[in-house]
């Protein structure tokens, strides 16, 4: 104990020297999205000024703050500044903020999102009133895109491991007492009270238990595990030795998407880490408490987010799932008591142990205690990463949170394809595990989906159904047939072919699916199906009736048309076109032969940013039908 | 291969549970998973090589055929799916005239479709090696391609 308080010392001081710096600090939003979106290519740009102009200073890279719309992120430090944080930051505007802020000192407001003070800086607001971080209460995200990930003596200084090292001054069982007085419930997507199955665990006989951490985030459209494990590895690891050390267990594994390269190597970084600071082997902090953590990288399936599918995956079977009893808590990997817990209960649990059951109750409401994160993407003014106390209003999160939609607000689907597509009757409703079901929804692990006017609800259901129905393992009959058989009934009504029967049948079959498939996978695939059905019944008929889909989406319902009184002739889409679909000799308004046309966008686009018309291509649903 | 694979092979025990991590081990460094490499591996762990074909052919990471000089993925994550991610693919199909799994014949390319890269802010997204290139129109990927060989 007393090395690591050593540690901590030292830690501290170093994050108080970043904090007094005498030399300044560049911060690079360095994960997964900030790279997508450039940022890796910032790196040697910064390295290049500093080295010319020969200016001594420090990059740092860090993870994802949350407003991935503004990527890439850099921040700047300046001795005797508050940090200030620039967004979509290309090498131009780099240069010009290298230049101003790093050499004359004075900060690039046209640039400038704001400030890590709690005042205005020179014109430059509080980055968290900034409208989309204001309303967020970041618990799990408190060091995201503060912190250096790879460091363990950041994590440190912000009060890392504090919370395991109150666990190990108390019983397991007061460890479980503390989480279930404090209202955690499985943030996976199910929300079962954590501490119930830890309960179940720790009173199961065997001496060998495992702890796995389930970081096999499938859902399409969710993020917020891959962000967390990148911006604060440390946080999830802690959970897992707080875990470990209340269900009596001294094996943990990672069982992570094979997708997340990078989230991967922090891990391993992470690891190696508490390692060196005896955070991790044979008698923890002279303790009687042993653990060691071992990465499992998932193959890709996503039924494996399944617990036991998962296990299955790790003994390297087929991840198919079984029928339960038995619990993995009593019998799960090589037949010994098993957890498993979802990145986010465990990246919550740190918090709860450093500051008490109480504090946690402030947040949230009765039931479903504290915050959630979400990924807030899709057709959103401000998209990305949020955390969200339970009980937030879908209305406060899109249109407060999310800027609101780009154009007229839709749906939005929460929970991934496990969950339902809610309409804008629902904005007012308290994201809560209990409310969202009752909608026919789920809150699941935390995928937000914002869909506007542009958006075919009935394609969407589609997408989907499809992806469900690739991903099912072919176990059980209702999900492998069951969902074939609504794919091919949807893929005809976008199509134009479907009859007004076909919408019993698929409210039918997705019942029965709900009721007769093994595992979670299957139980919640038809959700999105009889969800639309639901609030979107018109958009159905208009696909079966008519032949149109208003959303302009469903290619066998659209054409594409050149309107002649704006075309300038100007030959862009004629360049383009692949299979010669569009004709007409210079400056004048070109033909676009509807029987060639596949429809592929190339002509829409160069259009819009190429040619000298800007609009003459559009895009139409087919007239009705008479 | 007879020696590299027995190099994998000195880093994992014989038990079924280093089944993936060994495949998974063989796909990196031969860029997919070869008859002989099973025969090898059902040889190693002392499980049949129809159990290896199961648990393989299981996960959407394991390819039975030599990958091209450079693999492109186009995610169609729900996210990116709504902003046209399906015609990226379709694009992606025509232009290099294979399908959704195929590798080019001259071996410049291998195309696969990947559930979600987990950039949905910046949908849609391809991946090209080891670079995600976000907010893609067909117009920009057509270009992008170009600086491939």
């Amino acid at each position: 104990m007393n090395k690591l308080k050593n540690k901590i010392t030292l830690a501290k001081n170093k994050w108080k020297d970043l904090e007094d710096n005498k030399i300044p600090i560049i911060f690079v939003g360095a994960a997964s999205c900030g790279r997508a979106a450039g940022a890796l290519e910032l790196m040697p740009e910064i390295e290049k000024f500093i080295g010319e102009h020969n200016i001594n200073a420090e990059i740092l890279q860090v993870g994802c703050i949350g407003p991935c719309y503004l990527e890439p992120l850099v921040d700047i430090k300046m001795p005797g500044q508050p940090r200030i944080s620039y967004s979509n930051v290309n090498a131009k505007v780099l240069s010009n903020i290298l230049k101003s802020h790093l050499l004359d000192g004075i900060p690039y407001t046209r640039a400038a999102i704001g400030n890590f003070s709690k005042n205005t800086f020179m014109d430059i607001p509080p980055l968290f009133e900034h409208p989309m971080l204001k309303p967020q209460v970041r618990i799990v995200l408190r060091n995201c895109g503060i912190i250096n990930p790879e460091d363990i003596d950041h994590y440190l200084a912000t009060d890392g491991y504090q919370g395991f090292m109150n666990a190990l001054t108390k019983t397991p069982e007061e460890v479980i007492g503390i989480v279930r007085q404090a209202g955690l419930r499985g943030r996976g997507g199910a929300g079962f009270p954590t501490y119930k199955k830890w309960t179940v665990c720790r009173n199961a006989p065997g001496d060998e238990k495992y702890l796995i951490c389930n970081a096999d985030e499938g859902d399409p459209g969710a993020f917020m595990n891959r962000s967390l494990i990148e911006s604060d590895p440390h946080a999830v690891l802690e959970g897992m030795l707080i875990a470990g050390y209340a269900i009596g267990a001294n094996k943990g594994i990672v069982y992570i998407r094979a997708e997340y390269p990078l989230a991967i190597e922090r891990l391993k970084k992470a690891i190696s880490q508490m390692r060196e600071y005896g955070l991790l082997g044979k008698n923890i902090l002279k303790s009687n408490f042993s653990f060691d953590i071992k990465i499992k990288e998932g193959a890709g399936a996503f039924v494996c987010g399944e617990e036991t599918a998962l296990i299955a995956s790790i003994e390297g079977k087929r991840g198919m799932p079984r029928s339960r009893p038995p619990f993995p808590a009593i019998s799960g990997l090589f037949g010994c008591p098993t957890i498993i817990n979802n990145v986010e209960t465990l990246g919550t649990l740190p918090n709860i142990l450093r500051n008490g059951a109480d504090w946690y109750n402030r947040f949230g409401k009765e039931g479903n205690r504290g915050t959630k994160t979400f990924s807030l993407v899709g057709k959103i003014r401000r998209s990305g990463l949020i955390e969200v106390q339970l009980g937030t209003t879908l209305r406060e999160i899109i249109f407060d949170i999310g800027g609101g939609v780009q154009k007229n607000f839709k749906a939005i689907q929460t929970g991934g394809p496990s969950g339902g597509c809610l309409s804008e009757e629902f904005l007012d409703l308290p994201v809560d595990y209990e409310s969202l079901a009752a909608a026919g929804s789920i809150m699941g692990s935390g995928g937000l989906i914002v869909m506007d006017e542009d958006t075919c609800v009935v394609d969407v259901a589609k997408y989907f159904l499809d992806f469900t129905q690739k991903e099912s393992c072919g176990k059980c009959i209702p999900c492998r047939v069951g969902t074939k058989h609504m794919v091919e009934i949807l893929d005809r009504i976008t199509k134009g072919e479907g009859n007004t029967e076909d919408l019993l049948t698929l409210r039918n079959l997705g019942d029965t699916i709900k009721k007769g498939a093994l595992c979670g996978l299957g139980q919640t695939a038809p959700n999105p199906v009889l969800t639309t059905l639901r609030y979107f019944r018109n958009e159905y008929l208009e696909h079966i009736k008519e032949g149109r889909c208003r959303a302009v989406v469903c290619k066998s319902l659209i054409e594409y048309r050149v309107i002649k009184e704006k075309c300038t002739g100007c030959q862009s889409c004629v360049r383009v076109c692949p299979t010669g679909a569009i004709s007409g000799p210079r400056s004048e308004p070109h033909n676009l032969d509807p029987t060639k046309c596949i429809k592929c966008r190339s002509c829409y686009e160069i259009c819009r940013f190429d040619a000298i018309a800007g609009d003459a291509i559009v895009i139409r649903t087919a007239e009705k039908r008479s | 291969m007879s020696d590299t694979i027995d190099l994998i092979f000195e880093k994992y025990e014989r038990a079924q549970d280093q089944l993936i991590p060994i495949l998974q081990e063989v796909q990196r460094q031969y860029g997919y998973v070869s008859p002989e490499a099973v025969k090898k591996i059902s040889r190693y762990l002392k499980i049949t090589e129809n159990q290896i074909y199961g648990v393989s052919s299981f996960y959407a990471q394991f390819r039975f055929s030599a990958p091209g000089r450079h693999s492109i993925r186009v995610c169609l994550g729900t996210a990116c799916h709504v902003r046209g991610g399906a015609t990226l693919l379709e694009m992606l199909e025509r232009e290099l005239d294979i399908k959704c799994g195929d590798t080019t014949s001259d071996k410049r390319f291998d195309l696969d479709r990947v559930a979600c890269l987990g950039c949905c802010a910046l949908s849609p997204v391809v991946q090209i090696d080891k670079d995600i290139y976000s907010r893609m129109t067909v117009t920009k990927l057509a270009e992008l391609l170009k600086s491939y060989e």
